[in-house]
């Protein structure tokens, strides 16, 4: 496939001023709700590190506790699939589908399942998925855009794209963009959908492998009326997932909405452990590519993610560029770490999409190294000479960041803790913000690419 | 070889080096008093409180409270409705409810959530299609925290367990909070306590 450009993309969203400074700002508002509930527990940095070692030791036992899991949650009644890859997923998933003459089925967000691209496949079979999440289903009305952020899928429109998108889709009235009447509008289209679908279909946020249970949090509560509604309920489900004990949840839930929101829980934190009387409940856990990513020695640590996104709120070039234009499920930081290892030829401009800033390592609550795994990518990447391309991207991106003074200061506030291992050449390469600005302590007056051409420029082409 | 034993063959060879599972401690010394902490945050989750004034019967707080509710399904004895939620029916009759009274398991003051389960619900769906919930709780029944929540029975033994925390809510529009996206539009939790079974 064609390498995905970036900056590009990115520089047609920035091009559009409003959308763009709204995405900015507000992504940056969540960050800054993130900074006063963590402000809040005096054990915030205890539990970012409980989690990451519990992430740790389950990771390095994975196999084990998959059996334990596996184990429980079949004593409880609930079946479960293995799918080594997307395809495999997919057909499994039709199949049960298939099994019980589904022809709806009413889903709730699942990053998994866009990784998979099940809904075109279940498409050609004739089975229709409907999205039941907002922002996920404002996504999928507009001609199935993929969610351009993984907490909030529609987070690059704005309320007027969204009052002409429902308009056009779902007949809501073109001249109100009141997001109070839209997201009521949104609701009344759906309601008919639960109640007709044949099946529910929702991701995982966590499997527990003491129990055989599964957590899944949302806000809609969308994911419980999808489980709780059909005779029949399917969760796609990474084998990353898994956490050892009930009692693990404690750390979690306490990280998870407060990192990704700045709230204190999501509206809804959902425990399935067995169907209903009457009802079934299938579990597909997926591998695709997770065990290989397992023996990656720099990189195996980016399984620990939570799918928080806090990532991506505080980092300076995702805000600025929107997630679609990383061209993955997975955008931001997280989706620059995790996509090279799933092809890097398609995604080898990533790792250049950062200014090395290490806010996102930061603000992680499973404190994955994310900025050193961009920093390894971007080593891997050079060695396989495509380097004097990628540094030309690399160059725009953090030119776009730079030429903002006010952006720019933002981004070196957002630096709590960043590691200082990286070799010299690195620190103080021009594309590292960081770097930048210990060589010039002010805010830089002249824009990014000024700055290149006059210091930097003639030893680069 | 199944899928199943290719995969868990390909994670064996690949686990990393072992690392420990640390314990986790329950982080509850000088937790704030709950039933206030419980309020503040259940209000911060765009839940509600309401208050029962003595003498007054819940039936007619809940007619004056929701004028124009039509079906008010209850499923606690504390409340007569007028439309009745018999266990193992098909979910699908509850779509007309208005407002729905459950009781809560327990709750958690950190984060103002009321804990269900299958039990309480009588049938799941009835906590998200109803338009409304009101929810009672024993004041006496709160937890201080997340940590002291997770230690409950119900994690280990129900099919299902909810934390609701406050109201159906969405903010994908522009990031403008909206309660009622799927689920119910209000949660409103009355201090009531659990009448004692009757033998
Ligand atoms: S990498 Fe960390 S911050 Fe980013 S989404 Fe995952 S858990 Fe959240």
């Amino acid at each position: 496939m064609k390498p995905v450009d970036q900056s590009a993309a990115a520089d047609m969203f920035i091009a559009d001023v409003q959308h763009e400074r709204f995405h900015d700002h507000h992504l940056w508002d969540l960050r800054k709700g993130r900074d006063q509930e963590r402000d809040q527990i005096p054990e915030w940095e205890t539990l970012r590190q409980l989690a990451s070692d519990i992430k740790a030791h389950t990771l390095t036992h994975l196999a084990d506790y998959l059996e334990e899991f596996e184990r429980n949650a079949t004593a409880n009644g609930v079946q479960i699939h293995w799918a080594q890859d997307a395809q495999e997923h997919n057909r499994i998933v039709g199949e049960i589908f298939a099994a019980h003459q589904v022809k709806t089925v009413i889903k709730s967000k699942s990053m998994l399942t866009d990784e998979c691209q099940m809904r075109p496949y279940l498409a050609e079979l004739g089975i229709t998925v409907i999205e039941s999440d907002l922002g996920e289903r404002i996504q999928q009305l507009d001609d199935d855009q993929p969610p351009s952020h993984i907490v909030v899928p529609a987070v690059h429109k704005l309320r007027g794209d969204v009052a002409k998108l429902f308009a056009r889709t779902i007949n809501s009235d073109p001249n109100n963009d009141d997001p109070k009447v839209l997201s009521e509008a949104g609701r009344q289209s759906l309601r008919p959908h639960f109640l007709a679908a044949d099946a529910g279909m929702t991701g995982a946020n966590y499997l527990i492998a003491e129990t055989g249970s599964f957590v899944v949090c949302t806000n809609e509560g969308n994911a419980d009326i999808s489980a709780n509604l059909p005779p029949l309920h399917v969760a796609s489900v990474g084998i990353e997932k898994l956490i050892p004990r009930i009692e693990d949840l404690g750390v979690f839930i306490r990280l998870l909405s407060r990192s990704a929101l700045g709230s204190p829980i999501t509206q809804y934190t959902s425990h399935f452990r067995a169907p209903r009387d009457g009802s079934e409940m299938h579990i597909v856990l997926v591998d695709n590519g997770r065990s290989a990513r397992l023996g990656m020695a720099d990189f195996w640590t980016s399984l620990k993610c939570i799918r928080c996104g806090a990532c991506m709120n505080t980092c300076p070039v995702y805000r600025r560029s929107g997630g679609l234009s990383y061209g993955s499920v997975y955008p931001g930081p997280i989706g620059v770490i995790l996509n090279p290892a799933i092809d890097l030829h398609r995604y080898r401009a990533l790792p250049y999409a950062s200014t090395m800033n290490g806010s996102c390592t930061s603000v992680c609550p499973v404190k994955i190294n994310i900025h050193e795994q961009i920093y390894q990518w971007r080593r891997i990447i050079s060695e396989k000479q495509e380097l004097p391309l990628l540094r030309r991207t690399a160059l725009d991106v953090a030119a776009k960041v730079l030429a903002s003074p006010a952006l720019y200061r933002r981004v070196i506030a957002g630096v709590d803790q960043v590691s200082r291992e990286f070799p010299r050449a690195l620190i103080y390469n021009p594309l590292n913000a960081w770097g930048l600005q210990r060589e010039i302590p002010d805010a830089p007056k002249a824009t990014f690419h000024q700055w290149w051409a006059k210091n930097r420029g003639a030893d680069h082409e | 070889m199944s899928s199943r034993d290719i995969i868990l063959a390909q994670v064996r060879v690949n686990q990393p080096p072992a690392s420990d599972l640390p314990k986790v401690p329950l982080f509850d010394a000088n937790l704030p008093s709950p039933w206030p902490q419980f309020q503040a945050s259940l209000q911060r989750m765009g839940g509600e409180i309401l208050d029962c004034p003595e003498g007054v019967h819940l039936n007619a707080l809940l007619a004056q409270h929701f004028p124009q509710a039509k079906i008010i399904a209850s499923v606690v004895p504390e409340v007569e409705g007028n439309f009745n939620v018999v266990q193992g029916e098909d979910p699908h009759h509850l779509a007309e409810v208005d407002v729905a009274v459950v009781r809560a398991r327990f709750a958690v003051a950190e984060t103002g959530s009321v804990c269900f389960t299958e039990q309480e619900l009588v049938i799941n769906a009835l906590a998200y299609l109803a338009q409304h919930l009101v929810v009672l709780l024993d004041v006496n029944e709160i937890v201080g925290n997340l940590h002291q929540a997770y230690q409950r029975p119900e994690f280990q033994m129900a099919r299902y367990a909810v934390l609701h925390s406050g109201p159906s809510a969405t903010a994908d529009i522009e990031g403008t909070l909206v309660h009622g996206a799927q689920g119910v539009r209000t949660l409103s939790v009355i201090a009531y306590q659990r009448t004692p079974c009757v033998v």
